[in-house]
């Protein structure tokens, strides 16, 4: 029964995954060929819609979204490379669009401080570490001191 | 080690995570609610307008980027679908009428007939309407959006962008201080 139902679920995501390359494959004749198809539902994946804080081009129903992918399909057509296709979207909407932002001067703090505040706890944790340390061995001394007075 | 150097070290202790928290809980406030997260920053700043090849509305003919250098101009993306569009258009008609500015308009995602009937209704700010049937011109423009609105210099150059309605404010701060300091360049 659930073997079924898992079985009829993977038939639907797999008919509406054709489905939608070969929507997507003969819309506004920028034909794609089967292998570009994968590779177009992979790229919009990765840009982010301009108009709808988060979501992909791939996921999004707005209508600048629907330019968008189109734009993704005409540049494949004409045989761009995905880093031609990244720039050329990049250049029209900065990088908003991108799902993974370029290491840059905005946005050296967002690759840099998660690292950084890393460091700070492990330096801070070494630091405390040794206080102890030291302390047990202070309270050693005079267990030891204690024990020798007597 | 001394009492006092105790006290110290225990305050610090205290200071020190506040000092990180304070500064990074004040850095994403900013970053996330003084913002508006829906304005983007435009990637065409002080960018040459992007070459296009479209029909006109109301003439049959086509333009191209040369019909928009020779003086500063406003270039207002528009549709009929767009009720922002219409709230800005008394603001537009103004600027045309009071400062003789330049202003170009282009139709976006829109129909021909919607187009001609909506500016016979509200009245015509724009010297001509390019026709950016399918937005491709928006998307080279990076539009995600109706109304936006470019200033762009007499070389052609956008020199600034707005998104959303163009209204008495954003003109006085904004646009025509710059539009000004264009003419004097």
């Amino acid at each position: 029964m659930i073997r079924g139902s898992i079985a009829g679920l993977l038939a639907v995501c797999l008919f509406a995954a054709t489905g939608a390359a070969f929507a997507a494959s003969a819309i506004d004749g920028f034909e794609l060929k089967a292998g570009d198809a994968a590779r177009y539902q992979r790229l919009i994946g990765t840009f982010r819609c301009p108009k709808c804080l988060n979501e992909s081009l791939a996921s999004s129903g707005a209508p600048i979204a629907v330019d968008l992918r189109r734009t993704v399909r005409r540049l494949i057509a004409d045989g761009a490379s995905d880093a031609a296709i990244r720039t050329h979207l990049q250049a029209r909407y900065g990088d908003f669009v991108l799902y993974d932002p370029p290491l840059g001067l905005r946005t050296v703090l967002l690759w840099l401080l998660p690292a950084a505040l890393g460091c700070a706890a492990i330096g801070v944790l070494i630091r405390v570490a040794r206080r102890r340390a030291a302390q047990a061995t202070e309270a050693e001394r005079a267990e030891a001191r204690r024990l020798t007075a007597r | 080690m001394t009492a006092r150097a105790g006290r110290k070290r225990r305050w610090l202790g205290a200071v020190a995570p506040l000092a990180v928290f304070l500064p990074l809980a004040a850095a994403l406030y900013a970053g996330f609610s003084l913002r508006d997260p829906h304005l983007l920053p435009s990637a065409l700043l002080n960018q040459p307008f992007p070459p296009f090849d479209l029909p006109r509305l109301a003439v049959a003919d086509r333009v191209d980027r040369a019909a928009l250098v020779g003086e500063p101009r406003l270039v207002n993306v528009w549709a009929t679908w767009c009720p922002t569009c219409l709230a800005e258009h008394g603001e537009l008609l103004r600027i045309r009428a009071q400062t003789g500015l330049s202003i170009v308009g282009i139709n976006y995602k829109d129909e021909r007939q919607a187009a001609l009937d909506w500016l016979a209704r509200h009245g015509n700010p724009y010297d001509f309407t390019i026709v950016d049937q399918h937005g491709d011109l928006g998307v080279d423009l990076g539009v995600y959006g109706a109304p936006e609105t470019f200033l762009i210099d007499a070389a052609g150059i956008i020199r600034y962008k707005h998104v959303g309605a163009v209204d008495g404010d954003v003109w006085r701060t904004i646009i025509e201080p710059a539009w000004r300091a264009l003419q004097q360049s």
